[in-house]
């Protein structure tokens, strides 16, 4: 998208200030997911290095909880619809909209995360903690990085709410808001692919 | 609620002002950064290099005791850690950030203050490495750092300040790529495309592309590692399910492209030295740039050929075999490209084209000692041993470091506006290559002869003494040559910057400003219409043509924030290291509360209002 007109900005049309155009910083956060990629791309190959690995603890596949993963994944999924359509409510002008969508977001990243909470609590009384196994440090080290992704997204959309209550919208912000909306997809992106190589695969393969 | 606003952030009419060593830590301004990072690569070289000057001193006779074993893995294992991390990486991405911006025409990068924090983060990670030898000891486990000898029940407490330091400094280099990236695609001045970059941009892009994926894989790594020795995780734990090879591969799925990390902007200043002054336009400009390319993805698909001895089977090592010598044939097509940019040039023997000139043939020695190592059966053979010692040091030494002098007596007038003595140059220049192949070249002898590497001391039986002596010798010459550089350094720095705006008569846009270089760069910015653009305008006898109408220019504010983060973050590491856990959850914390609000802070900036010249030029 942006990256084109930057590429392709070579005519006389360049900005009088050059300054910090809107297109350097969704190019600049295309980018960064792109690193984003190999980081979770190197978790998830360690991960499916170790997963057989359970040594004397408890595996995948007894202690994964399909039904309710899958709630939790639908809650996730969600909640990239409602960051689209605040997007679309800020593009439409409509700031009341992009906040009620933005705030709904919010709380189902809340939602994921209570889930997250919720298993990890479960699997320690199962007997699966960091230590207990590579498989338990693969796991954990994973979901939990995957965790701490969505957190920091709730919190920085909480920061754009709370921006656009007391300042309201302009050029700037909406740049922003869109720029974390990227994030946030990214982030549900990778929990499709861990739920379905981690839960999914963990399930049926062993 | 309130309503869609226009925009409120009106810039102010002057910069917020930061005196002193305020200025500096404030400073978002790229050439600023730049100077700090050379300067700091350059402090953390005199670390470096007293280490290894300590190993060859340990090394000059048998059964020799200067050092205890112990200190002599701390002293290799930093030597390592500090030329790859805090000196290579950080020399050469302190030129991307001086001379990029200039040479593409922009007023800065695409986001100062995320520079500033790259900055702080390297900075203060590398002095955070640099205080274990005085809180239980350096890492001593070798610049790898392979599990299982670096798991806690092998080493002290030196590697949690290797995975927690390299952490530190690498999500800093992350950002440098995330930040040139954008900086390179979006911010050219008008016109200039792609194919009409100068060379040192091209290979400043190309790295930044390896950074971007070769950094995820050893953080992950760094992090996997951390978490066993702090809690106990199992990655690399054998018995419980661990598998140590993990390390080894994310290692060198970094590892490898990490060499092309430190090697291709050294290829792209040779670049821009060679047609310098050899007065001729480079040679084969499209094949230079598809060529850094080629090595570029070529250097993800070789990894393993750093593992050849791990037993991985005759399948896999054929495979990393072929795949590395392949990545000869690009190396090799800019090697004859320099050379046909030399033939039927007018060289000028200054000393920034003879560290260039030099860098080709010790380039090629390493290069071709490289292709040997690619062959899996006599990688068996010559695997840690002092062969791979001299062809590591070739290509790091003889290429990198090579490269960045040619860089440093280049760039030397247009950061600093003051040229380096010339006559001393070339005292440093002989001394440092007659000092360095005297040291390095006998290891190849060495190693072939069986000496392992990093070994404290040896027995006098073998044969070894002489050319380790010879090696030892070596050293202190390059040891003369390094000091002349830093008495060059001080007689240049006790003048006035009286440079010419354009000393070396060159060819890119860099040399097209005045000197000093002013804050904004550009007061307006460049047209763009050939490659080559100031030496064409030169030629033709006229300015480059202004591609804006004159006016008021918008500048980032100066911010104390990057550093504030960059010291939250390392306060956090010695939080972990000390098993504080929950001051250094805090701490991490609070860092990520202070980088998301930078994420919804609104700079106003401020205003310039440039003089300039008649005739409306850029320069």
């Amino acid at each position: 998208m942006s990256t084109e007109s930057g590429l392709q900005r070579a005519g006389l049309d360049a900005p009088l200030e050059l300054g910090l155009p809107k297109d350097n910083r969704i190019l600049g956060i295309w980018i960064f997911l792109a690193g984003e990629c190999a980081f979770f791309a190197s978790l998830i190959g360690g991960y499916l290095g170790l997963h057989m690995n359970v040594a004397h603890g408890p595996t995948g596949a007894q202690l994964f909880d399909l039904p309710l993963t899958t709630i939790a994944t639908l809650i996730l999924l969600s909640s990239s619809l409602t960051v689209v359509l605040g997007v679309a409510a800020m593009q439409r002008r409509d700031v009341r909209g992009m906040q009620i969508w933005l705030w709904l977001t919010a709380l189902l990243g809340l939602f994921f995360l209570e889930f997250q909470g919720y298993e990890f609590y479960t699997f320690y009384n199962h007997g699966l903690t960091i230590q207990t196994s590579a498989f338990g440090s693969a796991f954990f080290t994973l979901t939990g990085f995957h965790g701490l992704h969505v957190a920091f997204g709730v919190f920085w959309i909480l920061l754009l709410l709370f921006q656009s209550m007391r300042l309201g919208i302009n050029e700037e912000r909406t740049t922003k808001v869109f720029i974390m909306s990227l994030y946030w997809h990214f982030v549900d992106v990778v929990w499709v692919v861990i739920f379905t190589l981690v839960y999914l695969a963990g399930k049926v393969g062993s | 609620m309130a309503a869609i606003t226009e925009r409120v952030a009106l810039a102010h009419e002057s910069a917020p002002a930061y005196h002193g060593i305020w200025a500096w830590l404030a400073s978002v301004d790229h050439k600023k950064i730049g100077i700090m990072y050379i300067y700091a690569a350059l402090f953390f070289m005199a670390f470096g290099g007293f280490e290894a000057l300590a190993i060859r001193v340990q090394l000059w006779s048998p059964d020799n005791h200067v050092l205890t074993a112990q200190a002599f893995n701390e002293f290799f294992t930093m030597h390592g850690v500090t030329m790859i991390f805090l000196v290579a990486m950080p020399i050469l991405i302190g030129y991307v950030n001086a001379i990029v911006p200039l040479q593409i025409g922009a007023r800065d990068v695409a986001f100062p203050r995320m520079n500033a924090l790259s900055l702080w983060l390297f900075v203060l990670g590398g002095l955070f490495l640099y205080t274990s030898f005085m809180m239980g000891g350096a890492p001593d486990a070798g610049w790898f750092n392979y599990a299982p000898l670096s798991g806690a029940a092998y080493s002290g407490p030196g590697i949690d300040f290797y995975d927690i330091g390299l952490q530190i400094t690498g999500i800093g280099t992350l950002m440098t790529a995330v930040n040139f990236l954008v900086t390179i695609l979006n911010m050219r001045a008008p016109g200039m495309r792609l194919l009409r970059m100068p060379m040192f941009t091209w290979s400043a892009l190309i790295t930044m592309l390896l950074i971007l994926f070769a950094f995820p894989p050893i953080t992950v790594d760094l992090i996997m590692q951390m978490l066993g020795r702090l809690f106990h995780a199992r990655f690399f734990d054998v018995a419980l399910g661990g598998n140590v090879l993990l390390w080894q591969n994310l290692f060198w799925i970094f590892g490898h492209p990490e060499v092309y990390i430190v090697i291709l902007p050294a290829f792209g200043i040779v670049s821009e030295v060679i047609p310098t002054f050899a007065r001729k336009p480079l040679f084969g400009y499209e094949s230079m740039a598809m060529a850094l390319s080629v090595i570029a993805f070529l250097s993800f698909m070789v990894w393993t050929h750093h593992m050849f001895a791990d037993g991985l089977g005759p399948i896999v090592n054929s495979i990393f075999a072929i795949t590395s010598m392949l990545i000869a044939v690009p190396t090799g097509i800019k090697i004859f490209n320099w050379l046909a940019t030399l033939w039927g040039g007018q060289i000028r023997f200054t000393t920034a084209s003879m560290y260039a000139l030099a860098f080709i043939p010790l380039f090629v020695i390493g290069g071709v000692s490289g292709v040997m190592l690619a062959m899996a059966p006599a990688d068996l053979q010559l695997n840690d041993s002092y062969f791979v010692v001299a062809h590591f040091h070739y290509v790091l030494f003889g290429g990198t470091l090579m490269g960045a002098l040619a860089g440093l007596y280049y760039w030397f007038p247009r950061i600093w506006g003051r040229i380096l003595d010339d006559r001393l140059g070339k005292w440093n220049f002989w001394l440092v290559f007659i000092g360095f192949n005297v040291t390095f070249f006998p290891m190849h002898f060495l190693g072939l002869d069986g000496m392992p590497r990093r070994i404290s001391t040896y027995a006098a039986g073998y044969g070894w003494t002489f050319l380790n002596q010879l090696s030892t010798i070596g050293a202190f010459i390059l040891l003369a040559g390094m000091l002349i550089l830093l008495w060059n350094f001080i007689i240049t720095f006790a003048r006035k910057p009286d440079a010419v705006a354009d000393p070396w008569d060159g060819r890119s846009l860099e040399w097209s400003l005045p000197s000093p270089v002013p804050e904004y760069n550009f007061a307006q910015l460049p047209l763009i219409e050939d490659r080559d653009a100031f030496w064409v305008a030169k030629q033709e006898g006229r300015p480059i043509q202004a591609a804006e109408p004159p006016g008021p220019i918008h500048m980032p504010s100066p911010s104390l924030s990057p550093f504030f983060i960059a010291l939250t973050v390392v306060g956090a590491g010695y939080m972990a290291l000390l098993h504080i856990d929950m001051g250094a959850l805090l701490l991490m914390i609070a860092a990520f509360v202070q980088i998301a609000l930078q994420l919804v802070h609104e700079d106003r900036g401020y205003h310039v209002h440039p003089q300039v010249p008649q005739g409306g030029a850029a320069d």
